[in-house]
């Protein structure tokens, strides 16, 4: 892109700044569209498998159901405990918005398609969702009430048990890819499974940690069955008890454009990011442009994420715990000294 | 280049500022969160120097995972304020003598600087970034070749450190105190876990 502006007779600074701020918003308003619409996909898989109709009055098929609630959000007053931490009660929403879009700059939607195409892209995703704890942990104890703070002390111990796994998971990937870049990743996928399906989840030995990094990633977001940081029956709504309209609003933007970003590293990582899934040139989908293949399986992975929403129960916080570190991580510490142990033995890197 | 210095200003400045806030703040949790600024705003500096695994792993290891459990401590921590502030008077002369040293070790350390760095020289291998090779890949290479039995001892220390954590929270599983059998809790089927009676009125369910 910024060839496109250097053409248009700017300095190479200009156009790449222009190009740059050109590009956030390409990526962070169909977000945020993204977001509203995959929140209604959310309620409607879950009315339907509860055998309700979910949204329908909002528009057509209730389409603007989310709008009309942001709206709604975006009227109200904004009340501040007096017993809370203005500062901070006022900042924890906005850092977990930022926090949610920032990891969206290395996502590759197609071979040229990306913002930052830098060669430590999977340990920038590592480390930005490393943050997202905070904008909990900070509005549980900002908010100076009780289950705020025990919603607080869960997602802490909770989100850095489960970023171990899913360090170790991604380290299983890179071993088998040769590279920490995000479309490096994606082209290693090419014709992986068996010369044929575009995907490292059809190997043997990666499949496993794909189910694990698909687990991790549900109690990583606190979605339900791990949801106990905002555990209805026990917590009220957890850390977002005491927030009301926007700054509340930023927080379930955030929460589901966190969701979205690990549903699309499932498909970076396992499912072959922007490649079509099959690599046969019988048919003609390497024309079809790689953004469609990738919305495609981020589609399909909320779905599943949405039916474990509305089929499994949710977990004891201890059962939570005890698959994290006694389950998880000796499980994935093992696959990355098997995989290693095999790329090793069959010459992979010779 | 004037992005970069634009960059390298905002940054140096920010961290400056977040390290005094955190010594200035009244409230310790408040020093955790400007810890965490500061240490986000390093990694940003690493990034400038082209150390951008390095500025990763500082994010990861420190602001992702060092500074939560500070956080998650700090923010138990039932803190008295007035209780802190009785013993002024009493530690003052310590907290002089304290900041004199700091102040000498700061001057001395100016002082050398100016008088040229020490020359140290270089292992072999340390020279220069090697061209066309990403930032892991030069770092692998010397860290696995040159400095294998200095990273084996980080590895061991890190080894023991694990081992210590691991003992001090040990609980014997034959003691008598509660522990959860999971096997026993997931092998639970309805018909031995509930049962079915029809109580007399006034009476009672055994169990």
């Amino acid at each position: 892109m910024t060839e496109f502006f250097q053409s248009l007779g700017l300095t190479f600074e200009a156009a790449w700044f222009i190009a740059t701020i050109a590009g956030i918003l390409l990526i962070a308003l169909p977000l945020m569209l993204a977001v509203a619409m995959i929140i209604y996909v959310d309620r409607k898989v879950w009315a339907a498998i509860a055998l309700r109709r979910g949204p329908n009055v909002v528009g057509p098929f209730g389409l603007l159901q989310s709008f009309a609630d942001g709206l709604k959000v975006f009227l109200q007053e904004t009340i501040i405990p007096s017993a809370a931490n203005k500062g901070l009660f006022l900042i924890a929403p906005i850092v977990t918005f930022t926090v949610a879009l920032l990891a969206w700059a290395v996502i590759p939607f197609g071979p040229e398609a990306v913002l930052a195409d830098i060669n430590v892209g999977l340990l920038y995703v590592l480390a930005i969702s490393s943050l997202g704890v905070y904008g909990v942990v900070v509005s549980g104890w900002a908010s100076n009430s009780k289950y705020p703070f025990f919603s607080a002390m869960r997602a802490a111990a909770q989100m850095i048990s489960y970023e171990v796994s899913i360090g170790f998971v991604l380290v299983c990937v890179v071993l088998w890819a040769g590279t920490f870049n995000m479309n490096g990743i994606v082209l290693a996928q090419l014709g992986h499974g068996f010369g044929i399906v575009n995907a490292f989840a059809f190997n043997l030995l990666l499949f496993p940690m794909w189910v694990v990094f698909l687990i991790s990633a549900l109690a990583e977001t606190a979605r339900a069955p791990f949801d106990l940081t905002e555990a209805e029956s026990e917590l009220v709504a957890g850390y977002q008890t005491e927030y009301s309209s926007m700054s509340f609003a930023l927080f379930w933007l955030g929460e589901y454009a966190n969701v979205l970003l690990m549903c699309t590293l499932n498909a970076i990582l396992f499912f072959g990011g922007w490649l079509p899934p099959l690599n046969i040139d019988l048919i003609p989908w390497f024309d079809i442009p790689g953004f469609v293949w990738l919305f495609a399986k981020i589609f399909f992975f909320f779905f599943v994420f949405s039916w474990i929403k509305a089929t499994v129960p949710r977990f004891r916080y201890d059962q939570l715990m005890r698959l994290g570190w006694k389950v998880f991580l000796p499980l994935s510490l093992v696959f990355v000294v098997l995989i290693s142990g095999y790329l090793m033995a069959t010459g992979h890197y010779s | 280049m004037t992005l970069q210095v634009v960059a390298f200003y905002l940054f140096a400045s920010i961290v400056i500022a977040s390290a005094v806030m955190v010594i200035l703040a009244r409230n310790p949790v408040h020093s955790v969160l400007w810890l965490i600024l500061a240490f986000f705003n390093a990694a940003g500096l690493m990034v400038l120097l082209h150390a951008e695994f390095i500025a990763m792993l500082v994010v990861i290891v420190y602001v992702g995972a060092v500074a939560v459990l500070f956080l998650f401590v700090v923010m138990m921590l039932d803190i008295d304020f007035a209780s802190l502030r009785a013993g002024f008077v009493k530690n003052f002369p310590l907290g002089i003598a304290v900041a004199l040293v700091l102040l000498a070790e700061l001057v001395l350390g100016i002082g050398a600087y100016r008088a040229g760095a020490l020359n140290l020289g270089a292992a072999e291998g340390t020279a220069a970034p090697i061209p066309m090779t990403s930032n892991i890949e030069s770092l692998g290479a010397v860290l696995y070749s040159e400095y294998l039995f200095l990273f084996e001892a980080a590895g061991i220390v890190l080894l023991v450190a694990m081992i210590g954590a691991i003992v001090l929270t040990h609980r014997d599983l034959r003691s008598p105190r509660a522990h959860q059998d999971i096997g026993k809790q997931v092998r639970r089927n309805p018909d031995e876990a509930t049962i079915m009676t029809q109580p007399a009125v006034g009476k009672g369910v055994d169990l």
